[in-house]
């Protein structure tokens, strides 16, 4: 038999009806993640059709995008302050209501950003096939699934046929070999990565993360790597699962159990990419030269070691836009710019050993003075096991603030924002214009980073942070 | 949808790259339910200062700008979130086709499924149109061809199956009802 990659073969084993040259394939998707954003106009549609959700069991609904993080509006002691998405909000309840499906909704226990969610409930498998109206859904490729973010016309395809139209995409081989070294994150691996392929680098591809470097990471790891894809231009990254992957899922609510686990596993084990399948392209990153990153432009491809400079490109007219934004010159080192802002979450970096990096350098240290610095758990459960631990604390008596789950201010829909001019370091995905707030200046980093910039005040290097 | 067959219109020209969706519709616009209406915020932060005011120097807010239903933008146009609202924005304003030497994935899907036709061009020819704006170009989406103003006409590559919807006007959803009996046994046999 043929060698086939990871994709392949999950690709072909959703297949309903295969792509030909005048019609793309019919492709059967097992989880469809939804929420209050990108769905409202996919109901409309099913209403207007006449239409019902096809298979209400296999979606996954949540608040997260437009969601408040402000206790106080989350439990309904005061209204949700920015109107529009207090509407959105209840619009998203009633259609879950009217089509009959099951909404985590403001009071649950297990909302949360929906690609944390998903993973932590177990509902996140290999070998699935993995949708939703939103693009970091390639987070959901750590394990081994082939998820990837859609459209709302895409959206209401699911709802009502439990299936997409879809053309065969190339695959990309990130081979990522060697062992990172102490304070160099999943966040940098990935970032390291944007910064050689490009934004566009991995257009019309899916990627498999692949190599020593990428097998030594855990679960939460491999999730900050995978859900970075788009940024790289690829809708979906892929790691193919292993044991790291099976001991994860064990026990989750939606994973299976018993005999059915056994044979799941069995399965999963499948999934390997085979000894001489074929890659559409490979590129090779070495794990042991990188550093600590941070972005300085207005893409997450404008990327640099921490303890570089802004490059300098007098002759370009897009990249002086961009500086011009961020109010950086060329040669400019990016250490000791002073910020105003950090943000420790969104579906990148929320989840439960993202908070331990940063408390890890916040414990019995301050938040400088003039720094606004926010932590947002990327779901209510990630939150519980955080306060479990005690984090909150380390957060609050450094005097950052703790909220409730959320995006937050990754997408300044949802009260959280970042005010024009000031600079903030952000443990998101997104550092384009105005992304956290209008004229907000956003520069992404690791946990680790995020949380040195806090305590310094100013753009720090992490290592300093973790000698002593 | 009504059906795509040709158009033409003078160009409009972001030259920028990279030009991601939260610059075509920024996040805090999607709290909307509906598809109506966007196309006011469309390059909101570009095209407003902070009042609310248009800004001039904004290509959009010049006299030449108006009527143009052809964007002709750098390379990887669209990158960035999966929001639909990007191309309803787009479609609301009165652009027809967007025209880059790259276009995003998630965007070109989400275009094509509203009827914004996403044009993919050679670098010559990409190089010309953004050195030239306001030049009158004309679509033929049945010859998948874009004609510039000396004749000349370059092909673009569009896939077959969103090229049948536009140009007849069909709705791929109902080729996907079509499919229930395929996807029911699909169900039944990996139950």
């Amino acid at each position: 038999m043929k060698p086939k990659t990871l994709f392949e073969k999950v690709w072909e084993q959703h297949e309903v009806v295969p792509e030909t040259a005048d019609t793309p394939a019919v492709l059967y998707i097992d989880l469809h993640l939804i929420h209050e954003v990108t769905t409202p106009q996919a109901f409309a549609q099913l209403r207007a059709q006449n239409l019902q959700v096809r298979r209400p069991d296999r979606t996954l609904a949540t608040l997260d995008h437009s969601t408040p993080t402000d206790p106080a509006e989350v439990f309904g002691r005061v209204p949700i302050k920015v109107e529009s998405a207090g509407r959105q909000v209840r619009e998203m309840e009633k259609n879950c209501r009217e089509f009959g499906i099951d909404l985590l909704g403001l009071g649950s226990e297990q909302r949360g950003i929906v690609h944390v969610i998903g993973p932590e409930l177990g509902a996140t498998q290999p070998g699935k096939t993995i949708v939703c109206g939103d693009s970091h859904t390639a987070t959901h490729g750590a394990f081994g699934a082939l998820a990837f973010g859609i459209g709302t016309t895409e959206v209401g395809h699911v709802l009502a046929t439990q299936c997409l139209l879809q053309r065969r995409p190339k695959t990309l081989a990130i081979e990522v070999q060697g062992r990172l070294r102490d304070a160099v994150t999943a966040k940098d691996v990935i970032l390291a990565i944007i910064g050689k392929i490009g934004v566009a680098g991995g257009t019309g591809h899916v990627i498999e993360y692949r190599g020593g470097a990428i097998e030594a990471l855990s679960m939460d790891e491999r999730m900050t790597v995978c859900n970075m894809s788009i940024e790289g231009g690829a809708r979906a990254g892929m790691i193919a699962p292993d044991e790291t992957t099976f001991a994860y899922l064990k026990g989750r609510p939606f994973a299976p159990s018993g005999e059915a686990w056994d044979r799941a596993v069995e399965s999963w084990r499948t999934l390997q990419t085979d000894k001489g399948a074929q890659y559409d392209r490979i590129v090779e990153i070495d794990a042991n030269a990188l550093e600590p990153m941070i972005t300085y432009g207005t893409n997450p491809g404008m990327v640099v070691p921490i303890t570089a400079s802004v490059p300098d490109h007098p002759d370009d007219a897009i990249h002086a836009k961009s500086l011009a934004y961020m109010g950086l010159h060329g040669g400019e080192p990016l250490l000791g710019k002073p910020v105003q802002v950090v943000f420790v979450g969104s579906c990148t970096n929320a989840r439960l050993s993202d908070l331990e990096q940063a408390a890890r350098v916040l414990r019995g240290r301050k938040v400088a003075s003039g720094v606004r610095m926010l932590v947002v758990p990327g779901s209510q459960q990630v939150k519980r096991e955080a306060e479990a631990r005690g984090l909150d604390q380390v957060f609050t008596d450094a005097g950052a603030e703790w909220r409730e789950s959320g995006c937050s201010m990754c997408i300044g829909m949802n009260g959280d924002t970042v005010a024009k001019g000031q600079y903030a370091v952000s443990t998101s995905n997104r550092n384009f214009e105005g992304r956290q707030g209008p004229g907000a200046r956003t520069l992404l980093a690791s946990p680790l980073t995020a949380a040195a910039a806090a305590v310094a005040g100013r753009v720090s290097d992490p290592r300093e942070f973790l000698r002593s | 949808m009504q059906p795509i067959r040709t158009f033409s219109s003078r160009t409009v020209v972001l030259p920028f790259t990279n030009i991601d969706t939260d610059q075509i519709i920024p996040a805090r616009f999607l709290t909307t339910t509906t598809k109506e209406g966007l196309g006011k915020q469309a390059f909101a932060d570009w095209r407003y200062d902070a009042t609310g005011a248009p800004k001039t120097d904004f290509v959009l807010n010049r006299p030449e700008a108006a009527g143009c239903s052809i964007l002709v933008a750098g390379r990887n146009f669209g990158c960035g979130s999966s929001r639909e609202h990007a191309p309803w924005a787009l479609l609301d304003y009165g652009f027809r086709a967007v025209v880059s030497t790259e276009i995003a994935d998630i965007f070109r899907s989400n275009s094509l499924k509203n009827g914004l036709l996403p044009i993919v061009v050679d670098e010559r020819t990409h190089a010309w149109l953004l050195k030239n704006p306001g030049v009158s170009v004309a679509v033929d989406l049945q010859a998948s061809a874009l004609t510039l103003p000396d004749g000349t006409a370059v092909e673009f590559p569009i896939e077959a199956f969103a090229r049948y919807c536009l140009l007849n006007g069909v709705d791929e959803l109902g080729f996907l009802l079509q499919q229930a009996e395929a996807i029911a046994r699909y169900e039944h046999t990996h139950a």
